[in-house]
């Protein structure tokens, strides 16, 4: 695109900067336009499951509901209470958005179609990812209120905990793909067995595959890992003093993690913008038509987990993330990368 | 010309955020200036073509150590009062270490501009061709694979100290037996009977 803008005349830093610039608008407003769409199809899946209708008055099939709900928050007050750090307040909603976004830059759509082709793709994820904690820890402090600060502390525990195992299950990606790039992990995933593509058909990977889709849910505090926000418990944990746009903030900035998530695993398991068959006559299809449906099914099993499994308990979540997942993925470090050793790189001299 | 408006970004906003640190009177806030301090500085990393090194530092800095020096200090209840009594008593120990840190400063940056030392290149030579992480990789797992994992037996022997430290059994707490709470099925816990109208439960 740079050199398009470059083209009509201008310098090469102004090109590249507009350029950079219409790229991040052409990633941001529809992933803003997924999220409202996602939040409607949570809404109408969780219905189903639980035979409901969901949302169906606004729009055909309630399809604008989202945009309805929106325009409410949007027209709401904005009420800060009186005790509270205001400056942090106001902060705290707008990082956990940024944040949520921000990911997005390296995310592969297709071949050559990503904003910022890094070779520390994955790494880059991973830093961005840990910045959200931020949001919720300073809006659980700075709301001055008890229920907002327990969950504070616990979605700080929560995310720590997990990352550590998200970090070592992409340490066995990274190392069957040799590279941090994500246009590169997902290339390699070509031609599993000849006709497959995906690291979820490798058998030392599919476990992790597994993993890693249920550490998403509890990194993104998603039921059956919502402790932060656990009403039974906490009122609406970190958000408790939120209204109005604030509020529609965190909301949106949730949804937009989750479908990074569920792009992820699509990503580093199943192969990206790949065909899920590595079949000659899949390649027409585009292949940002093949991430997007991957992303749709990883939301599906989302929405599908929260409508059937119930709420876990703190002890329990933690002893998943220290007791199980992290002894497993580092087992699975082991495992991967001494068959690597003996196969790809020449067995030990 | 956008690098070098970066890098005066980046370098007024790390050494703005260093110093508000030091200067604010909310701990809280203290932590979270120097978390911005972190941010910066990996992006003047970004831009000296060290992106590894900046995305390591957000990945345990920012995303690990800051959030629980934040935990800590959103908990601790601190005197204010008693913190500024101390500061005279450590002053001539700041001073010291201020000193310490200038000399060390002035001398790198005097050895670097009387010309090229390239101590590093001479003893372990990197091929400018490969990237940050090939490049760290080859040299770590080589050629200082013994120093590199005897920091990590330091931090291994670092972590079971604290644990040993801290780690007391205490009376009268109880835990939870997740095998024995797995193995309970409802045949168990859940009884079925048809209570007589007008007469108590016996349980």
């Amino acid at each position: 695109m740079t050199a398009f803008f470059q083209n009509l005349g201008l310098p090469f830093e102004g090109a590249w900067l507009l350029s950079t610039i219409v790229g991040i608008l052409l990633i941001a407003l529809p992933v803003m336009l997924a999220v409202a769409m996602i939040i409607y199809a949570d809404r109408k899946i969780w219905a189903a499951m639980a035979l409901r209708r969901g949302p169906n008055v606004v729009g055909p099939f309630g399809l604008l509901q989202s945009f309805a709900d929106g325009l409410k928050v949007f027209l709401q007050e904005t009420i800060i209470p009186s005790a509270a750090n205001r400056t942090l307040f106001l902060i705290a909603p707008i990082i956990t958005f940024t944040v949520a976004l921000m990911a997005w830059a390296v995310v592969p759509f297709q071949v050559g179609v990503v904003l910022a082709n890094i070779n520390v793709g994955l790494l880059y994820i991973l830093a961005i990812s840990s910045l959200g904690v931020y949001g919720v820890v300073l809006a659980g402090w700075a709301s001055n209120s008890k229920y907002p600060f327990y969950s504070a502390i616990r979605a700080s525990a929560q995310m720590i905990s997990y990352e550590v195992s998200i970090g070592f299950i992409l340490v066995c990606v990274v190392l069957w793909a040799g590279s941090f790039n994500l246009t590169t992990i997902v290339e390699s995933q070509k031609g599993y067995y000849g006709f497959l593509n995906g690291n979820g058909f490798n058998p030392l990977l599919f476990p992790m595959a597994i993993m890693f889709l249920i550490s998403a849910m509890a990194e993104t505090a998603r039921p059956p890992f919502d402790l932060t926000e656990a009403e039974s418990e906490l009122v609406a944990g970190y958000q408790t003093e939120y209204s109005s746009m604030a509020f529609a903030l965190y909301w949106l900035g949730e949804y937009a993690n989750v479908i990074l998530m569920c792009a992820l695993n699509a990503i580093l398991f199943w192969g990206g913008y790949l065909p899920p068959i590595d079949w000659a006559p899949l390649y027409y299809v585009p292949g940002i038509l093949w991430l997007f449906a991957k992303i749709l099914f990883f939301f599906f099993v989302f929405s599908w987990v929260k409508a059937t499994v119930p709420r876990y308990r703190y002890d329990q979540l933690m002893r998943l993330g220290w007791k199980i997942f992290l002894p497993t993925s580092l087992l699975f470090v082991f495992l991967v990368s001494g068959f690597l050793m003996f196969t790809r790189y020449g067995g030990a001299q | 010309m956008i690098h070098v408006l970066a890098f005066y970004l980046f370098a007024t906003l790390v050494v703005c955020s260093g110093a508000l640190t030091i200067l604010s009177r909310n701990p809280v806030h203290s932590v979270l200036w120097l978390i911005l301090a972190f941010f910066n500085a990996a992006g003047l990393m970004v831009l000296l073509g060290a992106e590894f090194i900046a995305m390591l530092l957000v990945i345990v800095y920012v995303g690990a150590v800051a959030v629980l020096f934040l935990f800590v200090v959103m908990m601790l209840d601190i005197d204010f009062a008693e913190l500024r009594a101390g500061f005279v008593d450590y002053l001539p120990f700041g001073m010291l270490i201020a000193l310490v840190l200038l000399a060390e400063i002035v001398l790198g940056i005097g050895l670097w501009s009387a010309g090229p030392i390239e101590l590093a290149q001479r003893a372990a030579p990197v091929n400018p061709e490969l990237s940050n992480i090939q490049a760290i990789g080859g040299l770590l797992y080589t050629r200082y694979i013994f120093l590199f994992e005897a920091a990590g037996i330091v931090l291994l022997v670092a972590m079971i100290g604290a644990i040993v430290l801290t780690h007391r059994s205490r009376g009268g707490v109880k835990g939870q037996n997740i095998a024995k709470q797995n193995r309970r099925r409802p045949q168990d816990a859940v009884r079925n009977i048809n209570q007589p109208v007008g007469q108590g439960v016996e349980l």
